[in-house]
Parts: structure tokens; C-alpha cells; sequence
């Protein structure tokens, strides 16, 4: 762009300028608006329980086949800043939430597109976004009004196990539903303060093995290691294991600074070689005296030092990932031990039990740990047919111990199959009929947006989406009940209450906070400026 | 016009993407095309494949194993990629079946995709493969024989269902000495899945039914010079120790000196060091001494002095795998004799297979090891052997554990296919045609095999399910003969794992492949990046 200054010199004000390109006002609105839908639009396949996967190739040609709107966006590559914009959008909610994270861009992208036409009817971006602002308010209001409380407690979990089946019902897992979310629910208990509502996350760990089906998948009460006892003749099985983490290597110390030791003579060879050989006693009589009957070391150990450990009757495993180091600590008491020095009885870690088993026909080995002393810890092994369809199941089962956390946080619920939405629509319309000027028009046209995600749901459950989502919407006015949504499965109700799917509350605020957010944000840009040739 | 109205992009650029029915086209024909591809292989009759290494052109396998064939070849199609992992982790698992399950699941998609043209969603396809795969694991089940009663019974039956995976392999026309050998090595094991102590070694030179059990443990090493070629009742001590030069493992120390006689005394005190280290060994009392490592001419001359034969450089499975078979722990410190737990053999001894000198350890502590030695003229029939051998050991160590077995020959499959059409009639809807064409992509097997034995596939499949209709439900297809008889006395016999890992695996991937509307591939990254 040229400007010219006061003597009518031009000069130039973006660098490169012959090499940008540029986009102004309602252009560079309706080029983000449409970026935006066409990212939404490719989310709208896979919502509901009859949608669809994708697959992604990644740069080096791996296969991922998934559900799971965030990890779609993530792998997606994306290259426009506004797609990059949602796929940020789609993460926000997995990190808050865990679950929800395609509706999400589905109900963003449909928000821009009702402004689309406000833009041209001339409705300044601006107000559009004060509308927005303002129908949220009266959408996540309606919410806390409409909301239903679950009970559970420790032993009748069975309304925890409905809302994880309503999450993992759109996922492959799906036939073994059932199991799954009931795997997902008993290891967020196992784990979870009910007094204090908080679960900690990192006690559950989420290990994959390929063979079996996914039906085979399993709960572990402790912690499994893909690791093998660091000399083939160390037993198999320790009971009552005491167990010392050291994150020091069973060799000689390597002083970080740089160091030259110059041997001159016989003697101080001999000496060196005492030396040496010192070392490694000292560092296996060490966690002998300490009553260790098992270590777990995060580094390699010289041959010497593990036969040592075998002649004094110590199994060891090398190699332990730090995640993994940390957990077992958790969970058995112990204190990581970053030298042999420091090594006391009372910093051992305690477990029941601690098995090495073999999987199949091939030289994988797993290493259990059981019944450990302090908290509980859990794991949970998915199994399946092949490398996707396990990765996958993990993205799952992830999803459904996040909506089983939200509740035991939040024990309030809205219902499922779009219910939610078509109600907060009516709603928010019948707002708008109150409030004079402009406003009006963009608080309808949220109204709108909020069906985006039933007529997705309805569409691809192979109904009539337009049809059934009126149909819906007069049955709820007729009947004010908020809990009437698509019968997706065909269960041959739109009670939801019946059907027992249900979101959380929490999820579906944030859901609308999150999306309505966006939208304004991208209604607010006005210009772009980029190098040519990108696009 | 301005861009603001041309389609927007928004992935990288050389990203592409396939959409609906241009995903499922390109998921359909991949997938069909790996599973043709391998299905020429499938059956006794079924014809192998070369596969030629890309980097070394000389390099070549001949194999009719359809995890090595899958796990060789290049492919770039996702779905061909689910596909090649299935039977991956079939191989793992259970052994023998790689082929199958690939076939299976290529022929449940090529059903799946007659669904899609008559306008079925594919959910509702994924109900009715769902239903049906659940019937056919549910008659497996019930016409599985358990032979866990019987030990007898059960060495009889290993041996059948070893020769029915032979014989669709190289293997074939000596089938029953192989069987022979597989059950004999696999009762050893008494029930261990552990596959590693059993030994397979492969000499080329003789022919393939040549091939033996050698008792106890064969070692492809040779023994130090100058040293006796028999030993008795000997005490072997297993290290994992260096004793070329034994360097003080302390960092940053080296030897610096200013004069020629100060550093022969250190050399002759590292010397020192190295025939302490041996006399420590050799105060175990052994006379067998192994070593991981390689073993210098110093240690091996003093071992030869002190009546201790050695033998260097086993590499570290034959290690592991000594020390299993005569009880002695892997030793890599010396000082505390009393506490190592020396290995036993009744007798070592240097024998000769074809031209071949081999250490050869018999009467061990541990009877499960034994080896088994493969003779035959070419690297590449020895290569294919092994492949086979191994398919046969693996799959039988887990019937030892699960000892149950169904008919072959097309039989069970046939069983299945019906059950599921007898279910289907009770259903009503959409799902009952997706049910049908479940029970058909099982029928397709047997066509398959009969097909690549040269006959009249169709003709003989519709045949064996008429006589299955009349009541006959062990008779199957018999492909050297090419008709159809009673399987139960042909003594057709598989593995009911085998089956049922063939069935679920081949219809989770399906259900995968089917879920998938939407393929977006990012740009191949480019050499040099990263």
C-alpha cells in the first residue's frame, strides 16, 4: 500500500508489499467466514452415534482412523490461520472438557454462517457480535434451568456408566459400550476423592496392547511397565515386593564437568581398577542394606552391576520411563532416589505383587505391579485388533473418563441427542422477541445456529434432519419438556430421559461459551495480509 | 471477482483429501486389490510369491507366509495399511492365519461395497456384520472339539492340525515328518508358550526331510584351538564378560606416560589384570567357560592350560538361550564362586552337519530345549521352511494352552455361513441384507481355496453346502481330490484360535475401514527436512 507524505513523496508501509496480498473488510470477512465453514462443515460426518471416521495420513504415512474431533484438527495439517483459529477452538475443549469437541467447530462454523447473511444485510460485524454475546447469556441461563442431577456414590454408579455410554457411543468402541464405560467408570472412582470431587488424572494410565478385540479390553488395579527384568534369570514374581526408584545409573559416576584422569604408573592402575570394582559393590550392597527386593531404575546398568544385582538377589528393571517413574512412586510410596547414597528403608515403595507375563507368541514382555501400598493407581489396558484400532480406543476411552471426572465435579447434567440445543434454541428465540433493534436479528440467527448440531446429529442418522428437527422443536413447546431429542438408534422414543443419554452440564456451557467466542473473534477481523501465492 | 468467493483452502499445500464416496472408492479398491493380491496364496494348492529387497537386488524370498508378503511390500493406501497391520498382529498373536484374515476382510468389503450401490449406510452394514460375526464366534464355539481331556488324544490331534498348516506350505510333501518334529519340540515345552528354546537351525546342503530333532541344545560355534572336542559331565560357567581387553570403565581416565619401560610395566599389568580376571573363572571348578564376547588369544591360551574349553562369541540369544537349557545364570563378575550357579551337561561335543562343525550340548539340565535342525538345498527353502516351522510351533504351543479344534477344509467355514443365514431370516430390515452378505464373504473361502487348486470352485462350494443342508456337517472340500467328502475322516483339522482370530480381527477392521467417510493425507515429508 502506498501513502504519500506531506511533499507528495510515496513511500511504503508494509515490506515486501509486491509479494503480500491483501484482503479488506466484508471480502476478508466472507474469505474467514468461509474457511471457517468449510472446516466445520467436514466435522458435521462424524457427530453422533451413526457418524462417520476419518482417515489421516500423516507426513511419513502413518494411518489414524478416528472419531475424535480434536485429534482429527490436530492431524489435519491445517494452513489457513482461520481453520487454525477452530482447530485451537476444538483443543480449548479438550483440555477443559475432553468430550465435545466436534460440536463445538460444528456450532462455531454455523454461528459465521447465520452471520454471513447479517453482513449482507449491512448489519455491522460489531453488533452482530454484541447479539452473540448477549443470546449466549440467555442459551447457558436456559441451560442451568433445564438441567437434571444424577445421584451415585461408590457402589451405584449405574447413571456414571449411562453418560460414559452416551460419550463412547459415537466411537468404534461402540459395541462393547457396555464394558467400556463401566471399565471407565470403576477407574475414575478408583481414583477419584468423591468428598473433595477431585480426580486425579495421573493415577490412571492408558496402555495399549494389539491381539484380542477391543472387547477384551481390561482393568489392571496397578501399574503395568512394557519392560522386562533386566537379567533373564531374575524370578518372574516378587511378592510383597519393597521396591527402591533410583534415577542414578549402575555405573561410575560421570562428573559433568570435564575432567582428565592420567594414569602414570602400575600403581595408580591398580588403584583405578580398586577403585572401579568399589563402585559397584558399593552401589548394589547399598540397596541391599536399604531392603529393596526389587529396582526400578530410570538409566542402563553396566553387565557387572547387573550380575551383581543377581548374585545378591535383586531384580531390577532398567530403562523405566520417567511418566512411568513418577506413577510408580505415586502409587507405591516410594521416593525417587536420584543416588545410591541416599538410599534409607523408609524411602521404598511398597506393592503386593509384581509379575513379569509374557503376551502372546512373540518376546513382549509386561511388567505388573499390584496391590501397591499408598493410592490406588490404575491402569487400563486396551486391546484390539490392530495398531488403529487400539490408538483409537485409548482417544475413547480418554473421552469417557473426562465425562465421568466432569460429573463427579459437577453432578449436573443436560440431555443428550440434541435436546439440549433445540431447547436453548426455542428459548433463545423467544428472547429475541422481546428485545428491540438490531440485536434481534443476531440473537435469531443464533437461535438458528444452535440447531446446526441436532440437524447434523438427525442428518446422519439417515432422518429427514430438517423434518425432525421441527418436529422436535414443536413437541418441546407443545410439552415444555426440555429432554425430547433425535432418536438417533432408533429406539422408538425421543425421550431422553428414557434413552439415558446425557451430557454434562459443564461441557455443553463451555461448548457455547467456547464457540460464540470464536465466532466473534473472527467476525472481528478486517483485513489479511499475507504473501501471495499461499492460498 | 475476488478469491473471498473460490472454495477456501485450508491445508497444506501437496496435502490431499478424498471425500464420501471418493474416500470409500479409494479404501474399497485398496483394500480389495492387497486382498487379491495375497489370495492366490491362500490353500495347499495356493502359489507362492518372490519378493526382491529394494536395496539389494540379489536379495530375494520366496514365501507363501502372508505376514512376511505383507510385511515386505510397499503400499501407501490407509485402508491396504489396516489391512497389513491386521495380519501383523495375527502373526504375533497366534501364528498361522496372517493369509485369511486378510482375504476375509477384502471379501467382507467387496460385500460391503455391493451394499453401499443398493444405497445401505454403511452403519447400518457395520449392525448387520456385527450381528453376524457374533453368530459365527457363537457356532464356532459350540462346534469347537475340546481336547484337553485326553494327553493322547491330544498328541493325535496336535499332529493333525500341524500337518493342515503344513500343508499349505513348502512343507508339504514331508508334512508328516514335520508334524512329527513340531509336536515332539512343542511337548517338550509342556505347556510354556516360550518358543525361544526351541532352536531352529538351518544348514543348507541335504534335503528338507532330512531335517531332525537334535537332543538338547546345538551351538553355531566353534571350540577354542587346541582344545579337547569332547567333554563329560561338564560344568559351564555362561558370562557376558569382555575379555578381549578389559578397559576400566571409569570416565575420563587414560594412561599417560613419559618413558617406553613405564608403559610396558603397565601393559604387562593389564595383562596381569586379564589373567587374574581368568584364574577367578577358572576357580569356579568348570571346564566348560562361554563367553558373549569375544575372548582373546591370552585368556584363551590360559584356558587351554587350566583344562577349561572356551568358547567365544555366542551371540546373545544363543546365550540366553544356554543358559536356559543348562540352568547356569549369566555371569559377569567373578569373586564370589560360591554364589554362581554353574550350568550342566551330561556331554559337549564338536559334531558335523554337512560340512559344518556345531557345538552340541546333550543331557542339560533343562529336557524342554532341543533343537531343530533344517536341511535343505537352498538359503531360500531353508528361509521358507523356518517361516513355516515357526507358523506350526506357534500356533501348537497355544493349542497346548487351549486345546481346542474345529474341521477345515471349508467345513467350518460353511457351518458359520449358515448359522448366520438361519439367524438372518428372523431378522427383519436392512440389517438382514447386510447379514447375507456376511455369511457369503465366508463362502468365499473355500471358493478360494478350491479355486487356486484349479477346479471348479462354485460348483464344488454349492455342492458342500448342499450336503451340509442334508445334514452332513463335517464334510468339506478336499483339494487333491477335488470333491467333496467327510472331513472328520480325511483328518482336516485346525486350530479353533486360529478361526476365531481370523473372524474377529478381519471384521473390526472392516468395521474401521467401513466408519470412514472423509481420507485427508498430509504432503510426504520431504528428505533432508528434520
Amino acid at each position: 500500500m502506498l501513502r504519500y507524505d506531506s511533499s507528495g513523496k510515496p513511500f511504503i508501509i508494509i515490506r515486501d508489499q509486491d509479494q503480500k496480498e491483501r484482503l479488506t473488510g466484508s471480502e476478508a470477512r466472507k474469505a474467514n467466514i468461509l474457511a471457517a465453514m468449510t472446516v466445520a462443515n467436514l466435522m458435521k460426518t462424524s457427530i453422533g452415534p451413526l457418524g462417520m471416521d476419518k482417515i489421516l495420513v500423516d507426513q511419513d504415512g502413518e494411518v489414524t482412523a478416528t472419531n475424535d474431533g480434536a485429534t482429527i484438527l490436530k492431524n489435519m495439517q491445517v494452513e489457513n490461520p482461520i481453520a487454525k483459529l477452530l482447530v485451537e477452538l476444538s483443543q480449548g475443549q479438550d483440555d477443559e472438557i475432553g468430550d465435545g469437541t466436534t460440536s463445538v467447530v460444528v456450532l462455531a462454523g454455523a454461528l459465521l454462517e447465520e452471520s454471513l447473511s447479517l453482513l449482507e444485510k449491512g448489519i455491522h460485524p460489531s453488533k452482530i457480535s454484541e447479539g452473540y454475546e448477549k443470546a449466549c447469556d440467555i442459551a447457558v441461563k436456559h441451560l442451568l434451568k433445564i438441567c437434571d442431577k444424577i445421584e451415585f456414590d461408590k457402589e451405584n454408579y449405574g447413571s456414571l456408566v449411562k453418560a460414559a455410554k452416551t460419550s463412547l457411543g459415537s466411537k468404534i468402541v461402540n459395541q462393547y459400550t457396555e464394558k467400556i464405560a463401566k471399565i471407565s467408570v470403576e477407574a475414575v472412582l478408583a481414583v477419584a476423592d468423591l468428598e473433595r470431587k477431585d480426580v486425579r488424572f495421573d493415577l490412571i494410565k492408558l496402555e495399549g496392547k494389539t491381539g484380542g478385540t477391543l472387547g477384551d479390553t481390561e482393568l489392571i488395579d496397578g501399574i503395568i511397565i512394557p519392560k522386562n527384568f533386566s537379567h533373564p534369570q531374575m524370578p518372574k514374581q516378587i511378592k510383597n515386593a519393597k521396591i527402591a526408584i533410583l534415577t542414578c545409573p549402575f555405573e561410575p559416576p560421570k562428573p559433568k564437568t570435564g575432567h582428565k584422569l592420567d594414569i602414570d604408573s602400575v600403581k595408580k592402575y591398580k588403584e583405578l581398577l580398586e577403585i572401579e570394582q568399589n563402585y559397584f559393590k558399593e552401589m548394589t550392597d547399598l540397596v541391599k542394606k536399604s531392603g529393596a527386593t526389587l529396582v526400578l531404575c530410570q538409566w542402563g546398568f553396566d553387565d557387572e552391576a547387573n550380575h551383581l544385582l543377581l548374585q545378591k538377589k535383586l531384580p531390577a528393571v532398567r530403562w523405566v520411563s520417567g511418566t512411568d517413574i513418577e506413577l510408580i512412586a505415586i502409587a507405591t510410596g516410594a521416593r525417587i532416589v536420584p543416588r545410591f547414597s541416599e538410599l534409607t528403608e523408609k524411602k521404598l515403595g511398597k506393592a503386593g505383587m509384581v509379575t513379569e507375563k509374557s503376551l502372546g507368541t512373540t518376546d513382549e514382555n509386561m511388567i505388573v505391579i499390584e496391590k501397591c501400598s499408598n493410592t490406588k493407581t490404575v491402569t487400563i489396558l486396551v486391546k484390539g485388533g490392530n495398531k488403529m484400532v487400539v490408538e483409537e480406543g485409548k482417544r475413547s476411552i480418554h473421552d469417557a473418563l473426562c465425562v465421568t471426572r466432569n460429573l463427579i465435579k459437577d453432578n449436573r447434567i443436560v440431555y443428550g441427542g440434541g435436546a439440549a440445543e433445540i431447547s436453548c434454541s426455542v428459548a433463545v428465540n423467544k428472547a429475541s422477541k422481546e428485545i428491540t433493534g438490531i440485536e434481534q436479528y443476531s440473537i435469531r440467527a443464533f437461535s438458528q445456529a444452535l440447531l446446526s448440531v441436532p440437524i447434523a446429529l438427525a442428518s446422519n442418522s439417515g432422518l429427514n434432519s430438517l423434518e425432525a428437527v421441527s418436529e422436535i422443536q414443536l413437541k418441546q413447546i407443545e410439552k415444555e419438556s426440555p429432554f425430547l431429542g433425535i432418536d438417533c438408534i432408533s429406539m422408538g422414543t425421543n425421550n431422553m430421559k428414557e434413552q439415558y443419554v446425557f451430557d454434562t452440564l459443564r461441557g455443553k456451557i463451555q461448548e457455547f461459551l467456547l464457540a460464540t467466542q470464536m465466532a466473534k473473534m473472527i467476525l472481528k477481523i478486517d483485513d489479511i495480509i499475507r504473501p501471495t501465492g499461499q492460498y | 471477482m475476488s478469491e473471498a468467493y473460490q472454495p477456501a483452502r485450508i491445508l497444506n499445500q501437496g496435502s490431499t483429501q478424498e471425500k464420501a464416496e471418493g474416500a470409500r472408492l479409494s479404501n474399497f479398491v485398496g483394500a480389495i486389490a492387497l486382498s487379491d493380491l495375497i489370495s492366490t496364496t491362500l490353500g495347499p494348492k495356493g502359489m507362492d510369491k518372490i519378493l526382491q529387497s529394494p536395496s539389494n537386488l540379489l536379495d530375494s524370498t520366496i514365501t507363501n507366509d502372508g505376514a512376511t508378503i505383507l510385511g515386505s511390500i510397499q503400499i501407501s493406501n490407509p485402508a491396504a495399511k489396516i489391512l497389513i497391520e491386521i495380519s501383523k498382529v495375527q502373526d504375533d498373536e497366534i501364528g498361522d492365519g496372517t493369509t485369511s484374515v486378510v482375504v476375509l476382510a477384502g471379501e467382507l468389503l467387496k460385500e460391503a461395497e455391493k451394499l453401499i450401490h443398493k444405497r445401505i449406510h454403511p452403519q447400518t452394514i457395520i449392525k448387520g456384520f456385527r450381528l453376524a460375526k457374533n453368530i459365527a464366534i457363537k457356532k464356532l464355539r459350540e462346534i469347537a472339539q475340546d481336547h484337553s481331556e485326553n494327553e493322547e488324544d491330544l498328541k493325535k490331534y496336535l499332529k493333525k492340525i500341524a500337518m493342515t498348516i503344513f500343508s499349505t506350505k513348502i512343507l508339504t510333501p514331508y508334512k508328516s515328518i514335520f508334524a512329527d518334529l513340531a509336536v515332539e519340540s512343542i511337548l517338550r515345552l509342556k505347556g510354556s508358550t516360550n518358543l525361544e528354546s526351541i532352536q531352529i537351525l538351518k544348514k543348507t546342503g541335504g534335503l528338507l526331510k532330512e531335517s531332525y530333532i537334535e537332543e538338547g541344545f546345538v551351538l553355531d560355534k566353534k571350540l577354542g584351538v587346541g582344545q579337547p572336542k569332547r567333554i563329560e559331565n561338564a560344568k559351564i560357567l555362561v558370562a557376558n564378560t569382555s575379555m578381549d581387553y578389559d578397559k576400566i570403565k571409569i570416565f575420563g581416565s587414560r594412561v599417560v606416560v613419559n618413558s617406553s619401560s613405564k608403559l610396558a610395566e603397565i601393559e604387562e599389568e593389564e595383562k596381569k589384570k586379564m589373567l587374574r580376571k581368568c584364574q577367578k573363572i577358572v576357580d569356579h571348578g568348570i571346564n566348560v567357560f562361554i563367553n558373549r564376547q569375544l575372548i582373546y588369544n591370552l585368556p584363551e591360551q590360559f584356558f587351554t592350560d587350566h583344562g577349561v574349553v572356551s568358547i567365544e562369541h555366542a551371540d546373545f540369544a544363543g546365550i540366553e538361550r544356554l543358559s536356559l537349557v543348562t540352568g547356569g545364570e549369566i555371569v559377569s563378575t567373578f569373586d564370589h564362586p560360591e554364589l554362581v550357579t554353574l550350568g550342566t551337561a551330561k556331554v559337549i561335543e564338536e559334531i558335523m552337519i554337512g560340512e559344518d562343525k556345531l557345538i552340541r550340548f546333550s543331557g542339560c539340565k533343562e529336557p524342554s530345549a532341543c533343537t531343530i535342525v533344517l536341511r535343505g538345498s537352498s538359503k531360500q527353502i531353508l528361509d521358507e521352511a523356518e517361516r513355516s516351522l515357526h507358523d506350526g510351533l506357534a500356533v501348537l504351543s497355544q493349542m497346548v494352552k487351549n486345546p481346542k479344534t474345529v474341521l477345515g477344509a471349508g467345513c467350518t467355514e460353511i457351518i458359520m455361513a449358515q448359522a448366520i443365514e438361519e439367524a438372518a431370516k428372523e431378522t427383519s430390515g436392512k440389517i438382514q441384507i447386510a447379514m447375507e452378505s456376511f455369511a457369503r464373504a465366508l463362502t468365499r473361502i473355500p471358493i478360494i481355496i478350491a479355486s487356486n487348486a484349479g477346479y471348479d470352485a462354485e460348483q464344488l462350494v454349492s455342492e458342500l453346502k448342499t450336503s451340509h443342508y442334508k445334514g452332513n456337517t463335517t464334510f468339506g472340500v478336499d483339494v487333491m481330490e477335488g470333491k467333496v467328502c467327510d472331513v472328520q475322516k480325511l483328518g482336516i483339522i485346525e486350530s479353533f484360535l486360529v478361526k476365531q482370530g481370523m473372524l474377529l480381527k478381519a471384521s473390526e477392521a472392516t468395521e474401521m475401514i467401513l466408519r470412514v467417510d472423509h481420507i485427508m493425507s498430509s504432503a510426504p515429508r520431504r528428505r533432508g527436512m528434520n
